[in-house]
């Protein structure tokens, strides 16, 4: 199923209201199995001791908002919301979280006294106060948006943006500039040594002294060519450094003298065996 | 189902954001909460701009989208700034000012 066909069906689900202004039975349905899975996520955010759970959380909520949106005649809100918010922050917040650390989780020493229960005392009274409000308000009869939306709601917004908010479309455009340059100087990161480059490490070698060139390679029979037989200088005696320093220290290096003893002498010209 | 169920819903929301901000103490998830509160504040923008069959609470949704992006940005980055010259993420290590 394409992301159009989800619009279209939740449009279709959202249908449009009632001449009381209230809303249809699909939209109803959306809206209660949506709406304890939002809260159950934002409390996830609140409870989860670890950062990425809460990520998770805020993404299920972000993203059962978009659903809302498109469900009450806002489906280019819709859209900007998974975009926006669930792709480019909620990524934006993970990054971070992997940088700065998955395991960062919270410490519980209180520094504030009492800070906590101060705290659940303020968010259930805010909680309380919005509700109350909202709940007692009277509200007009809903309009519905049938009639702004009557050119597609892509269309009615942008005859707004590029109209009535024009200037404040500028200024949000000079915001996001701004927070791109911001971010820039933010993160850039002070060079407190000089740089090391090519040149410094081959000084700086040389300087040290040691062998410039390559080790020799180990094993060069050609019975056992193994990383474990070290390799012969000009007079014949084996070269140590040749076999790699790990299997020098765990001792798994063979000795010259043993591995010479199991090779056959090379076969000579006269008894190598003539295929026709 | 009246309108008012989704303000119920947002109210709950930006509540939620809230107490996540006064409670936790990972900047990050801080963070987060003010993310939430919002997206409540849109969720009420775009049901107003429902019942009052207006499109602009649609549009000023859209700018606040546009808004939190650019302030995630420059936040997210004081807070891997803070990260990189404190070890850490957690709000009560950033006290240098206190005497």
């Amino acid at each position: 199923m394409t992301a159009s066909t989800v619009v279209t069906v939740l449009h279709g689900v959202a249908a449009a209201l009632t001449d009381a202004g209230r809303t249809s039975a699909g939209e109803a349905a959306l809206f209660w199995l949506l709406a304890p899975i939002m809260v159950i996520a934002a409390l996830g955010l609140l409870f989860a001791r670890k950062a990425v759970y809460a990520a998770v959380g805020v993404v299920a909520v972000m993203i059962s908002l978009a659903f809302l949106y498109v469900a009450q005649d806002a489906p280019f809100l819709g859209v900007v919301q998974v975009v926006v918010y669930t792709g480019a922050i909620m990524m934006l917040f993970l990054f971070v979280l992997m940088l700065v650390g998955v395991d960062a989780s919270d410490s519980l020493t209180e520094t504030l006294r009492g800070q906590r229960w101060i705290g659940i005392g303020f968010g259930i009274g805010l909680g309380a106060l919005l509700v109350s409000v909202v709940v007692r308000a009277t509200f007009p009869a809903a309009v519905g948006l049938e009639k702004a939306n009557a050119d597609s709601n892509p269309v009615g917004v942008a005859r707004l943006v590029f109209g009535d908010f024009i200037f404040a479309f500028e200024v949000v455009g000079v915001l996001l500039v701004t927070a791109a340059l911001g971010a820039l100087v933010l993160t850039h990161r002070q060079r407190l040594v000089r740089r090391i480059g090519q040149k410094e490490r081959a000084d700086a070698r040389v300087a040290a002294g040691g062998s410039l060139t390559p080790l020799p390679a180990p094993g060069v029979y050609a019975r056992s060519n193994a990383m474990d037989v070290p390799a012969l200088d000009p007079t014949g005696a084996p070269i140590e450094s040749s076999v790699s320093r790990v299997l020098r220290i765990r001792g798994q290096e063979r000795e010259f003298g043993v591995v010479a003893a199991q090779i056959e002498p090379p076969a000579t010209g006269s008894d190598r065996e003539v295929t026709p | 189902m009246s309108l008012t169920n989704y303000l119920v819903l947002a109210s709950i929301l930006f509540a939620i954001g809230a107490t996540t901000v006064l409670l936790r103490r990972n900047a990050i998830v801080v963070f987060m909460g003010v993310e939430l509160m919002l997206n409540a504040a849109n969720l009420m923008l775009v049901t107003f701009a429902r019942i009052h069959g207006d499109l602009s609470g649609q549009v000023m949704a859209f700018f606040v989208m546009v808004v939190a992006a650019a302030e995630v940005v420059i936040g997210l980055a004081i807070i891997v700034q803070i990260f990189r010259t404190r070890r850490s993420a957690s709000v009560d290590d950033v006290n240098l000012l206190k005497s």
